[in-house]
């Protein structure tokens, strides 16, 4: 699964053509762990009509302040440059595919 | 296939249960659930295990717990359990599968409370956490408040100092559940103050958090309270939900079990025959991971007599 930047974020997310899920995630966030194989899931289950992506909010704050990221794991699906929906906390696989299928 | 033992849950009660049963060669799975390894997970340096001289990390201990458990064969998945039914054996269902076994041990633990109001609520993840370790880090330079009077919120407001320059602990009475030592390390640290007796009424704010309005205890007045961040550390409640309508529970959620006193009965045994449960999903009193990992062992120990008992 790919990582966006601060530098790589308006080209890969704000003007992505297909919806992008946004992991917002950092190393010291233990359910962030537990986050991450499941948006890979997710990642492989939808394949190329969707992109999915993470972002170290550690590494990366610029993006993660924009959006007003005050907790981890956040995912955000972006469509068309906006965000269409936000989930705060571990989430499951049926709810990202189910949000994401709507929006393809 | 039909395990021996499905062990339900993936902190120190369920690890241990693990540890025992596949070291005693019986078909071990565990189902870790959407929070594995519990909630060692979201503490830090735990410094009352045993063997650790030197402290060790909650969630090293636990991912350290299961490596020693797959050295000994159980299979873990991270899958969370949905339903529990008994017929000849046990079916366990997960969202994608239905696994059988002779045995169950629940060892679901508990899991973080929230105070209930829309405000909370609608700020969750703006100003509002239930995890100081993951959104501590989003409150750099900001003054927060920690809710609650146990070790878990001596712990959350002594961690969040690395980031805060002002802590505030809110506690709605005026004694403390929390051990001396973690209270006393809260109370030496300048950045860290207590108000006692204040209950929480609302979190004040529209799209992030700008105060909480609290109501003293004793004289009934109403102030409100500026802050940047809310962390709630106000007690777990059992996750045994989804056990409903097969094993007895208490009114507050936690599992019966036996704990007779005759040292000859299983003391881990459920209303359900061959279903056992240990770890803070039975225990609302001690509430520790050397306890919760003794009263797996237990189980582990329940559940093998009693597929011997009952032909394995």
């Amino acid at each position: 699964m790919a990582d966006v930047t601060d530098q790589t974020f308006e080209a890969e997310v704000m003007k992505s053509t297909v919806p992008v899920l946004v992991d917002f995630w950092a190393v010291w966030c233990t359910p962030c762990q537990i986050q991450g194989p499941i948006v890979e899931d997710v990642a492989t289950t939808l394949g190329d009509k969707v992109k999915v992506v993470k972002l170290n909010v550690d590494e990366n704050p610029v993006y993660a302040q924009k959006f007003g990221i005050m907790s981890i794991p956040t995912m955000m699906i972006f469509k068309n440059g906006a965000v269409a929906k936000q989930f705060i906390g571990v989430t499951s696989k049926d709810v990202l595919v189910g949000e994401l299928t709507k929006l393809m | 296939m039909i395990y021996d033992v499905i062990i339900i849950g993936s902190g120190p009660a369920g690890y241990t249960a693990a540890l025992y049963t596949s070291r005693a060669f019986l078909k071990t799975v565990v189902l870790a659930g959407f929070e594995p390894g519990g909630q060692l997970t979201t503490t830090t340096e735990v410094d009352n295990f045993p063997g650790f001289p030197e402290g060790v990390l909650g969630p090293k201990l636990v991912t350290d717990m299961k490596s020693q458990v797959e050295r000994f064969g159980a299979e873990i998945k991270q899958e969370a359990v949905t339903a529990v039914e008994k017929e000849d054996v046990f079916t366990v269902k997960t969202a994608g599968t239905t696994y059988q076994a002779k045995t169950v041990i629940v060892a679901t633990g508990a899991s973080a409370m929230y105070l209930g109001l829309p405000s909370e609520e609608k700020l969750r993840g703006k100003g509002v956490s239930g995890c100081a370790t993951c959104d501590g880090f989003f409150f750099k330079g900001k003054v927060v408040v920690v809710v609650g009077g146990g070790d878990t919120a001596m712990e959350e407001a002594t961690f969040l100092t690395k980031f805060s320059p002002k802590v505030t602990v809110i506690h709605r009475r005026d004694e403390f559940r929390a051990s001396a030592i973690m209270l006393d390390r809260a109370r030496k640290d300048p950045r860290i103050s207590f108000l006692t007796n204040k209950i929480i009424e609302e979190i004040l704010g529209e799209t992030e958090v700008t105060g909480v309005r609290i109501r003293d205890t004793k004289t009934n007045e109403v102030i409100d309270y500026p802050t940047q961040g809310v962390f709630l550390a106000i007690g777990h409640k059992p996750s045994t939900g989804f056990l409903n309508g097969l094993v007895d529970l208490d009114p507050k959620g936690y599992v019966k079990v036996q704990r007779t006193m005759s040292p000859l009965d299983p003391q881990t045994a459920t209303n359900v025959p061959g279903l056992f449960a240990a770890g803070d999903c039975v225990d609302p009193r001690y509430r520790q991971a050397i306890v919760a990992a003794g009263q797996g062992c237990m189980a582990a120990m329940d559940a093998e007599k009693y597929l011997e008992s009952h032909g394995s």
